[in-house]
């Protein structure tokens, strides 16, 4: 299988007044196309610096990041707008919808950024796949917490993406939905070949994955397959 | 890769980027028209004025030869030689002739006295329009008998009514109509002495063609051609100028005219134009806070693949439409307002105006409203371009404002530039555009000081044992994103025009009515002929009034300066000597002493009486003197009514021209004019308006010739000019005030979800609703109150050194109208907060949790 994603002892410190703070101390990985990987560690520990890193939306302090066998430490932020939109999709804990558009809006703005224009239909059946066929038409402020995240779902593949990231996605949903939301993860990973990298504190979760990577403390402590060939909950 | 990345702008292109801004605007649309909202103003005030000014120019154009009544007119200030008359009798097809000049007249039936200028009109004029009468022939019919048209103000004054007679040195005409218009004289100009026209055949017989009063002749010609105009004027253009002729045509009138009002008209603009920007001003404000509520949005469709210019572009099309549609409504509003101009500014207007729309001034302020809100919008939106994607992970992210910065600097010099070019377009000059500009900047930069130094002073002084409600009223000023400087500014401003505004014409009132205070003169009689010199102030002691001065006057001119005559000086024009110093006449008197109101300020007075045969050292006000270039040891000749008397310029005096006196610009020591023809003024007090009318009967039945200024006449003659004045600049400063309660509206109106969560929040924390409108109340209470304090104070200030500089008095402002100021505005602001944030206390609270936006 080919490496989709290539972390070479990438190291992430923060200036705060004179102090420097490193919160990413050398971590090296890499993961392979198609798979799904859990990052799990306690609160603080620098996952979702992690993962910022990872998806290009910040700059490493030291070491390389290649996605897809493309460096993305050395880019400029619109060349990596660019590579996020054709590549790369997220979830986020809080959803992260744009207020002002409705969910089926929502779900057409990465296809349109990449210049396609008929995809209206395309967006629908997007959403009646996440189960939101009657929704299309709503703003987010009129879709609960579960139906957000679904609509988000729906958003981040509508592209295609080679990759996932989510941070948290089940973070502040039930379990009931959270299974859901997982499910509709997976069945899009098996039919896409979309990689998975999925931030969470739900062990039941990390452990439905093929692979686990532990952070503490900034280090990485562990990384280790699960005894899953095939992602299942 | 990175042609891939071309393509991708490519394909996106600027329709995604319509259909996006389209969208977001959606959930917005009168928030974002609330902004835009702040500039209707000030581009309705500027497209009323353009309109104005274009209405204006045109009628001017128009009517341009109903301005002057004829094609030509010559002016002189004596009655012409033979000469000069067979001159005149070859000119034109047909010929008018006027002699005009000040003269007091009585109202037989009410035994009223009033100063009027006197015209004596013969001949067919005016050619060009009418003599605007009621009833509506009497305006020609009138000079077929022993008549006069009597100014409507006049009328109205001494209630007289058609028919009725009036004395007019010693005849009697019948009033044959109501004056209502006369070609030329427009408003202001006939407030002081009102026109009253009768017959030039009957002039001689009135008595009052005496020397010693001011004549002035005008002839008027009609052409039936154009061209024979400008050749015959070509002709004896030589022969005028070197008669002290003045002269104009159709041409000139239009000129002159039109250069009166544009003084008017730019005044104006400067005013609208201030309106313009505090609104931009309150729109960058506005942008700003509602930019940082869109910061997440921005964070995630630049997550989702959006580039900095592509997110970036979809705000700045949505402020760029909504200016446009700020300014489409504004110029609406305008050229509304421009049918009610002309009535309220009718009085300084030189023509009749017509109100049809002008496109070309539409044209105009929507451009002007479109990219002045672009520009001030484009302000905050910079900001956009540092926004991080990062974001969407973690709220608060540091931002990297370097580059932003430089950019924010450079826009600011581009709005700069172009707020220069704008005044310089509206401003005859360079060295005006400085001073406007500078003037502007400074009092924004003062505003901005002083309203942060009081809600500094504020917040230092405010009591902390004050409850709850208070502190928190108080704290809200502080809030993050409050736009408390902003409107302090933009209503401030507003305040401080309006109240300068008021504050200067009570300094100039007080002024005068000083001068007419206990023992201050208050009567001027003039044009007494040294024979009636001795009988009048005789009549003065009867009346047992007070004599301040009897002083003698001489008319004269001057001949030449240093050796130079008009025609030498018109040549070297090195010597900077204006030709107006020879034109004018010159009124002079002779004494050997100061008196209260002047001031030495170089030379010496002439020691000793003058000596057949010395040099005559003369004095002269100094500023005239610096205006015609003339100093110490200078010498001019004057010519005397035909006797030329060469002078030597001895002293310079400061001369206080405030005080009710006889003032004068050049003084001949005692010995040289006694024997010059000459009149005389007497300058008296009279004690009520009773005694002054019965006074003003008895000099002007016992001496027709004679003309009397009355103080309290004067001083309800310039409170009603000042009135009328006032009245146009506080309607087009109230726009700056309503500008900037606009402002007001739109920035409650932006923070309104925040206010929402925190009224729920203190609900929830279990505050009832009559104290979550308390709270509300005192917050804008406080604002409104910094605001107009910050305007007052700055007013006072301008006031108290416009008064120590330019009034030389000093200043005790007035209480009251200013406190009355200051409620108003707090009260307006109050209301206004209040209205605009009563949906918050109501709002179920769960609604304000889920809502977003
Ligand atoms: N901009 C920043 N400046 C300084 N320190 C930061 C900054 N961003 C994150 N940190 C620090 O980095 C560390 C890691 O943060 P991170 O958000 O990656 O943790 P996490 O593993 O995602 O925690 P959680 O499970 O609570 O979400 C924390 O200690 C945090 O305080
Ligand atoms: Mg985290």
């Amino acid at each position: 299988m080919d490496t989709i994603l290539d972390v070479r002892s990438v190291s992430k410190s923060y200036q705060s007044g004179n102090k420097k703070l490193t919160v990413l101390h050398d971590i090296s990985f890499s993961v392979e196309a198609g798979s799904v990987v859990a990052i799990v560690g306690p609160s603080g520990s620098g996952k979702t610096t992690l993962l910022g890193l990872c998806a290009g939306l910040d700059r490493v302090s030291s070491g390389t990041i290649e996605f897809n066998k493309m460096r993305m430490d050395d880019k400029s932020e619109d060349e990596r707008a660019f590579i996020r939109n054709r590549y790369i999709g997220f979830i986020f804990q809080n959803f992260q919808l744009i207020p002002t558009l409705t969910a089926l809006e929502n779900v057409m703005v990465p296809m349109e950024l990449q210049g396609e224009r008929h995809i209206r239909a395309q967006a629908v059946s997007l959403l009646e796949k996440v189960g939101l066929g009657d929704r299309v038409h709503h703003y987010p402020a009129q879709l609960s917490g579960g139906e957000q995240q679904r609509v988000s779902i729906a958003r981040a593949f509508s592209t295609s993406p080679k990759i996932l990231f989510a941070d948290e996605p089940t973070g502040n949903l039930d379990d009931e939905t959270s299974a859901k939301i997982v499910s509709l993860l997976y069945e899009l990973n098996r039919e896409a070949g979309t990689t998975l990298i999925i931030v969470t504190h739900d062990a039941e979760l990390a452990e439905s994955t093929q692979r686990i990577i532990r952070l503490k403390g900034g280090h990485i402590i562990a990384d280790e397959q699960t005894h899953h060939s095939k992602p299942q909950l | 890769m990175s042609t891939d990345q071309l393509l991708l702008r490519k394909k996106t292109g600027i329709r995604w980027l319509i259909t996006m801004a389209w969208r977001d605007s959606r959930r917005n649309r009168f928030r974002l028209l609330l902004f835009m909202s702040s500039v209707v103003l000030g581009i309705a005030a500027l497209v009323a004025l353009f309109s104005l000014d274009a209405r204006v120019r045109d009628d001017i154009n128009n009517q341009a030869k109903t301005l002057l009544g004829a094609d030509l007119v010559i002016d002189s200030n004596q009655a012409p030689d033979s000469t000069e008359q067979r001159l005149l009798d070859t000119l034109g097809n047909q010929r008018s002739q006027e002699c005009r000049f000040s003269s007091m007249i009585y109202f037989n039936r009410s035994s009223g006295t009033r100063l009027v200028q006197v015209l004596a009109l013969g001949g067919n004029f005016p050619y060009y329009g009418n003599l605007e009468t009621i009833p509506e022939d009497a305006g020609t019919t009138f000079r077929e008998g022993q008549q006069a048209l009597v100014d409507h103000t006049l009328m109205l004054q001494f209630d007289a009514k058609v028919g009725d007679s009036i004395q007019v040195g010693e005849l009697t005409f019948t009033i044959a109509g109501v004056l209502t218009k006369a070609p030329g004289r427009s408003g202001l100009s006939t407030t002081i002495a009102p026109p009253v026209y009768i017959p030039y055949r009957y002039l001689q017989q009135t008595g009052l063609l005496q020397k010693g009063s001011r004549f002035t002749y005008s002839y008027y010609f009609q052409y039936d051609d154009q061209r024979t105009m400008e050749d015959q004027l070509a002709a004896i253009r030589p022969v005028l100028e070197n008669k002290g002729l003045g002269y104009e045509t159709v041409e000139s009138r239009k000129k002159s005219t039109g250069r009166q009002f544009e003084d008017v008209s730019r005044f104006l603009t400067l005013i609208g134009f201030i309106a313009l920007l505090l609104g931009c001003i309150g729109i960058a404000g506005s942008i700003s806070v509602y930019i940082r509520g869109k910061v997440p949005a921005i964070a995630i469709l630049r997550c989702l693949g959006a580039g900095t210019t592509q997110t970036f572009l979809i705000f700045l099309i949505q402020i760029t439409v909504l200016g446009f549609i700020g300014a489409l409504i504004g110029a609406l509003l305008g050229t509304l307002a421009q049918q009610v101009l002309p009535f309220i500014l009718k009085d300084v207007l030189p023509v009749q105006i017509s109100t049809d729309v002008s496109w070309s001034s539409i044209a105009k302020g929507i451009g002007l409203g479109t990219v002045l809100s672009f520009l001030f919008g484009l302000l905050p939106l910079l900001s956009i371009r540092g926004i991080s994607p990062l974001i969407t992970l973690r709220v608060s992210v540091e931002q990297k404002p370097v580059w932003r910065n430089y950019a924010q600097v450079l826009l600011l010099a581009v709005i700069f530039l172009f707020v220069v070019l704008l005044t310089r377009m509206q401003m005859q000059n360079w060295m005006e555009t400085t001073i406007f500009v500078s003037g502007l900047l400074v009092t924004f930069l003062l505003l901005t000081i002083v309203a942060v130094l009081l809600r500094g002073a504020v917040r230092r002084f405010f009591p902390s044992s004050l409850n709850y409600i208070w502190r928190q009223g108080f704290a809200n000023l502080y809030r993050p994103d409050n736009q408390t400087i902003l409107l302090i500014v933009t209503i401030g401003l507003g305040t401080m025009l309006i109240s300068t505004l008021y504050l200067t014409q009570d300094l100039l009132m007080k002024r005068v009515s000083m001068s007419s205070g206990e023992n201050q003169p208050n009567m001027v009689l003039f044009d007494i002929q040294s024979v009636q010199k001795d009988a009048v102030t005789r009549l003065v002691s009867q009346h047992h009034l007070p004599l301040y001065q009897d002083v003698p006057i001489v008319t004269m001119r001057i001949e030449e300066i240093n050796g130079m005559n008009a025609a030498a000086a018109k040549e070297d024009t090195l010597s900077g000597i204006p030709s107006w110093a020879f034109g004018g006449e010159l009124r002079v008197t002779y004494r050997d002493s100061l008196t209260g109101t002047e001031k030495l300020t170089a030379g010496e007075l002439a020691a000793k009486a003058y000596q057949p045969g010395a040099a005559v050292y003369i004095s002269m006000e100094e500023r005239y003197a610096r205006h015609i270039r003339v100093s110490i040891g200078d010498s001019i000749l004057f010519n005397v009514q035909g006797t030329l008397i060469p002078t030597i310029v001895g002293s310079f005096r400061e001369v206080d021209w405030a005080k009710v006196q006889t003032n004068f610009r050049v003084v001949f020591p005692a010995g040289v004019l006694e024997d010059a023809p000459q009149f005389h003024v007497l300058v008296t007090r009279v004690p009520s308006d009773k005694a002054s009318a019965a006074f003003q009967r008895e000099v002007v039945s016992a001496f027709p010739n004679v003309s009397i200024i009355d103080l309290g006449l004067i001083l309800k003659v310039l409170d009603e000019v000042l009135g009328k004045i006032a009245f146009v600049i506080r309607f087009m400063s109230g726009f700056c005030i309503v500008t900037g309660l606009i402002v007001l509206i739109a920035s409650v109106y932006v923070s309104r979800f925040q206010r929402m969560r925190e009224a729920v929040l203190l609900r929830t924390l279990g505050a009832s609703r009559k104290q979550l409108y308390a709270i509300t109340a005192l917050e804008y209470f406080f604002l409104g109150m910094l605001a107009a304090g910050t305007g007052i104070v700055l007013s006072v200030i301008a006031s108290i050194l416009l008064a120590k500089y330019s009034f030389d008095a000093s200043f005790s402002p007035p209480l009251v109208p200013l406190l009355v100021v200051f409620f108003v505005i707090s009260l307006l602001t109050v209301i206004i907060g209040m209205f605009n944030s009563r949906g918050i206390v109501n709002t179920p609270p769960l609604e304000v949790l889920r809502k977003e936006v």
